[in-house]
């Protein structure tokens, strides 16, 4: 009886928890299909929202994705060969330069941006470019690939892999190429993912660096909450949404199978 | 108040423990699985009670009964000196428990460990210090007071185990493999420690092993078990000379098991005929031997003959097996000062009294 | 090629764009926050000024309610998640860590919605009071914004801890007469205790530093990350701004590293 009560009494606890963090969700979306979000779903429902965001907002979308698969493409160049080499060199020197790049997660963006504005500002074409915020982003991202894929190298042994290549008479980069990255694929998609959706996100480091012609979605968004009808806001965070669920739940379902493995 | 009249309980029982009842306990679990078949157990007052069984046989589902971890199924009852706690849960059933990872605390240290019962029973700072240096000084843990668990190697975490769960006097010790963590060496001298010291203390205790040479060793009576159900229950030499069917027979110890018909009470084998000490004829009757009780003679003067297959050395005896005897192959434990030779043709003498006949199955 | 070359051809790039894009510019930082009229003072101007300091306060103040709360919230719901299977538990879990990727900006959104001037709590509070409860702009709103960032992180750690304690510990803690509340004491929390300052560490820096929640809530809450800001665009203080956020990642540095060595583990802030 007594447990009972206790069951009884957590699980209310944690449905109103729930109820805390979803609640606010489904509030914009629906007020996003809303016809008057103050009369209320009674009011009718509506996708003049959404299309007035596509209308506004579009660029920020496709430059939030073309920012995404930038940093991506560039944390998978210089990351995945990166991992390798400080897990295989191991040692200070690999501990020092996984601190050094992990830094930038543990400092706030807004110091980050503070110092690229400061370095970077005076050169004009790249200041008012993409690549300035795509700068940022890669920074940002990069610690989460990293250590993504030195963890599958420290799960599946990767240098006995690469001493039974380098056996079989295998030059380092044929070795890399056929033997490391396939191994570590699993690795290197789930890093992707988190990059990918980080780089979607990201708002603290993009509010700093970007310029009028360079707006990603998040930027777009504070610019909405802040000047459009709660109703334009919220469509557009629907489309944030559905933009970010599908890697979410890739995420989830790539970390539920690494860990029935 | 309620303590208090708890405590005196506690202080009478130190040398006996209680008496235990399992009266028509089984345990289905909520996937459907049926770990344990009803089962009634009585458990004398200082007795240790083995239970015995292979892997998954639902030995930890008994104890765990018994502990208040698991409720059995409905109309199940667990008694302690009478009384019914079937609905207390474990913390109010004063047993002491030694799990198979032993479970020690990674936060406290030895000492913090071993009173541990106490302190959650309110036992004073002094006289807690005086229970748990006692029982350092009974498990030989003296000096490691104050070490964290991870600076212990495995046999001193069993006892560190053990001291905790007899630290706070239960009316029942419970312990679920204590010993198979251990390595072979280790595990047969704490055996032996164990042994003395469940004799020392007198406590009622339920022993949880798949370890027929520990279960002969520790056990008052042993439970056999198989799939969920009671296959025997005896004294040691009750299971190992009167196992109550092939299964027990071949769990505890080694066994001949041999299939052949009865005539005028002699099995009837190819190797000869040997009288099993009864009377009558079946078609079929199944047989244990003991594998030491087979004596080697004479070929020309045996009524039951065989050729040699392999020696095999096993330290303190050989064991031969013996082909074309019964239409197994036959395992025999001699000495080494008996001398034969692959392919020889012997004879073998058993005893009648100790070929045991069991139930025929299927 | 050797097979060491190789592994430094493997490293060189990201320590070209480390190099560029990190390093230097903290660099730059930590130059400009000394090129003020008050030259290195600056870098002392967040302890002295009486300004900065009571903003520091304010920032260290919110960010150690929401560590605490978070922490209690999470670890009541995740070991309840932990240890009971029952139909819903899945859904309920999704729910839960869902808003993990939500950006700040997207929170303080959330926290608008919730108790903004067209928000729910507004408008249930006006029906049963008559009295209209509009909190999202203030310091209340911005510790439910860090709140709703933190839960989810938080919670997951949890669950991830507690699947690991063995569940021998706690039943034999009850073997040996402890009830709920001393094996919870004796036992789960501290065999969660690394979690739990790993999470707090997260939670607690994540909040120190968090800008998007709180540019989106108003500009008027007077916390480190918006001073930063406002020092920065409206005031056009490079220094102090540089200084102010020196100090700033100092002090969100320290606590994970200090929450590291403690728990030996890799802490992360993240957003
Ligand atoms: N909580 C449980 N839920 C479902 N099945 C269980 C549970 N615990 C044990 N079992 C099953 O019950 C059977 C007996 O288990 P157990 O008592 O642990 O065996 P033993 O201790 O003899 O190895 C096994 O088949 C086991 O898989
Ligand atoms: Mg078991």
């Amino acid at each position: 009886m007594r447990d009972r009560i206790i069951f009884a009494l957590q699980l209310l606890f944690t449905l109103i928890v729930a109820a805390f963090l979803a609640v606010p969700a489904a509030l914009s979306i629906a007020a996003g299909v809303t016809v008057n979000y103050f009369r209320g779903i009674q009011s009718g429902v509506t996708l003049q929202w959404v299309a007035q965001v596509l209308d506004l907002y579009a660029g920020t979308i496709m430059a939030s994705i073309a920012i995404a698969l930038g940093t991506l493409l560039v944390t998978l160049v210089v990351g995945v060969p990166a991992a390798y080499a400080l897990y295989v060199r191991g040692g200070r020197l690999a501990r020092l330069v996984e601190e050094i790049i992990t830094l930038p997660v543990a400092i706030p963006g807004l110091a980050l941006a503070l110092g690229l504005l400061l370095s970077y500002g005076g050169f004009g074409n790249f200041r008012r470019s993409w690549l300035f915020i795509l700068a940022g982003h890669v920074i940002f991202t990069m610690p989460f690939m990293v250590r993504s894929v030195m963890a599958i190298f420290a799960s599946i042994d990767v240098k006995s892999l690469d001493e039974g290549a380098a056996s079989l008479g295998a030059a380092p980069w044929r070795r890399f190429v056929d033997v490391i990255v396939p191994n570590a694929a699993p690795g290197i998609l789930a890093g992707s993912l988190m990059v990918v959706t980080l780089s979607l996100g990201e708002f603290n480091l993009t509010w700093m660096l970007h310029t009028p012609l360079t707006k990603t979605l998040p930027v777009g968004l504070a610019d909405s909450y802040a000047s459009m009808r709660l109703e334009v806001a919220s469509a557009y965070t629907l489309i944030f949404f559905v933009m970010i669920i599908p890697l979410l739940v890739a995420m989830q379902w790539i970390g539920e199978r690494g860990s029935a493995k | 108040m309620d303590r208090r009249e708890g405590e005196c309980e506690v202080t009478m029982m130190i040398r006996h423990g209680a008496a235990l009842k399992v009266e028509n306990c089984g345990k289905t679990f909520a996937d459907g699985t049926c770990a344990l078949a009803r089962a009634t157990l009585d458990i004398a007052q200082s007795e240790t009670l083995v239970l015995l069984g292979p892997s998954g046989c639902g030995k930890t589902t008994l104890l765990r009964i018994v502990a208040g971890l698991e409720m059995p199924d409905a109309g199940g009852r667990v008694l302690f000196d009478g009384k019914d706690l079937t609905r207390q849960p474990i913390e109010k059933r004063n047993v002491g428990m030694v799990f198979q990872s032993y479970a020690l605390f990674p936060n406290m240290t030895v000492a913090e460990n071993i009173g541990y019962g106490l302190r959650i029973r309110g036992v004073s700072r002094l006289e807690r210090a005086a229970r748990v240096a006692e029982l350092i000084t009974l498990t030989n843990l003296g000096g490691l007071e104050h070490r964290r668990i991870d600076q212990l190697s495995g046999g001193q975490r069993q006892r560190v185990a053990l001291a905790r769960a007899v630290a706070i006097r239960p009316s029942v010790l419970l312990l679920d493999e204590p010993l198979t963590a251990l390595d072979a060496a280790l595990r047969e001298r704490l055996r032996g420690e164990l042994n003395g010291l469940l004799r020392t203390l007198g406590i009622t205790a339920i022993y949880v092993t798949h370890d027929q040479a520990e279960a002969m060793e520790l056990g008052d009576r042993i439970v056999v078990m198989r799939k969920g159900a009671i296959a025997q229950v005896g004294t040691p030499r009750e299971i190992y000379f009167t196992p109550a069917d092939r299964f027990v027979a071949e769990f505890v110890g080694a066994a001949n098991i041999i299939e052949a018909p009865i005539e005028s009470g002699d099995l009837i084998l190819p190797g000869g005929r040997q009288p099993v000490g009864s009377t009558g004829s079946r078609a079929r009757a199944v047989a244990m031997v003991r594998p030491e009780t087979i004596r080697i003679v004479d070929a020309d003067k045996a009524s039951l003959t065989g050729i040699v297959d392999s020696i095999r050395f096993a330290g303190d005896r050989q064991r031969i097996i013996v082909r074309d005897a019964a239409a197994i192959p036959l395992a025999l434990d001699v000495p080494h000062t008996i001398h034969v030779r692959a392919g020889e043709r012997i004879g073998l003498s058993i005893a009648a009294d100790s070929i045991r006949l069991l139930p025929a199955e299927g | 090629m050797s097979h060491k070359s190789f592994v430094w051809i493997c490293l060189l790039p990201l320590a070209a764009v480390t190099a560029a894009f990190f390093l230097l510019p903290m660099a730059r930082l930590l130059v400009t926050g000394a090129e003020g009229p008050r030259g290195l003072a600056e870098y002392l101007a967040i302890l002295v000024e009486p300004r900065y300091r009571a903003t520091l306060v304010n920032t260290v103040l919110l960010a150690a309610a929401t560590t605490v709360a978070t922490l209690i919230i999470a670890t009541i719901a995740g070991l309840f998640l932990q240890r009971h299977r029952f139909p819903g538990r899945a859904v309920l879990v999704a729910i839960l860590t869902f808003p993990l990727a939500f950006p700040g900006v997207v929170i303080g959104f959330m926290i608008i919605l919730l108790a903004g001037r067209q928000g729910l709590i507004g408008d249930v509070s006006a029906r049963l009071t008559g009295d209209k409860l509009v909190f999202a702009y203030s310091i209340y709103g911005l510790f439910l914004g860090y709140l709703y960032f933190s839960i989810p992180r938080v919670i997951l750690t949890i669950m991830a801890a507690a699947q690991k304690l063995d569940p021998g510990l706690a039943e034999a803690a009850r073997s040996l007469g402890a009830g709920p509340f001393a094996v919870l004491r004796d036992v789960i929390l501290p065999g969660l205790a690394p979690a739990l300052v790993a999470s707090g560490a997260i939670a607690f820096a994540t909040a120190m530093g968090a800008f998007g929640t709180a540019f989106t809530l108003a500009t008027n809450i007077d916390v480190l990350p918006m001073l930063i800001y406002t020092e920065f665009t409206l005031a056009g203080n490079l220094a102090t701004s540089a200084a102010l956020s020196v100090g700033l990642g100092v002090m969100t540095w320290l606590i994970l590293a200090l929450a590291r060595s403690f728990t030996g583990n890799s802490v992360a802030a993240a957003g």
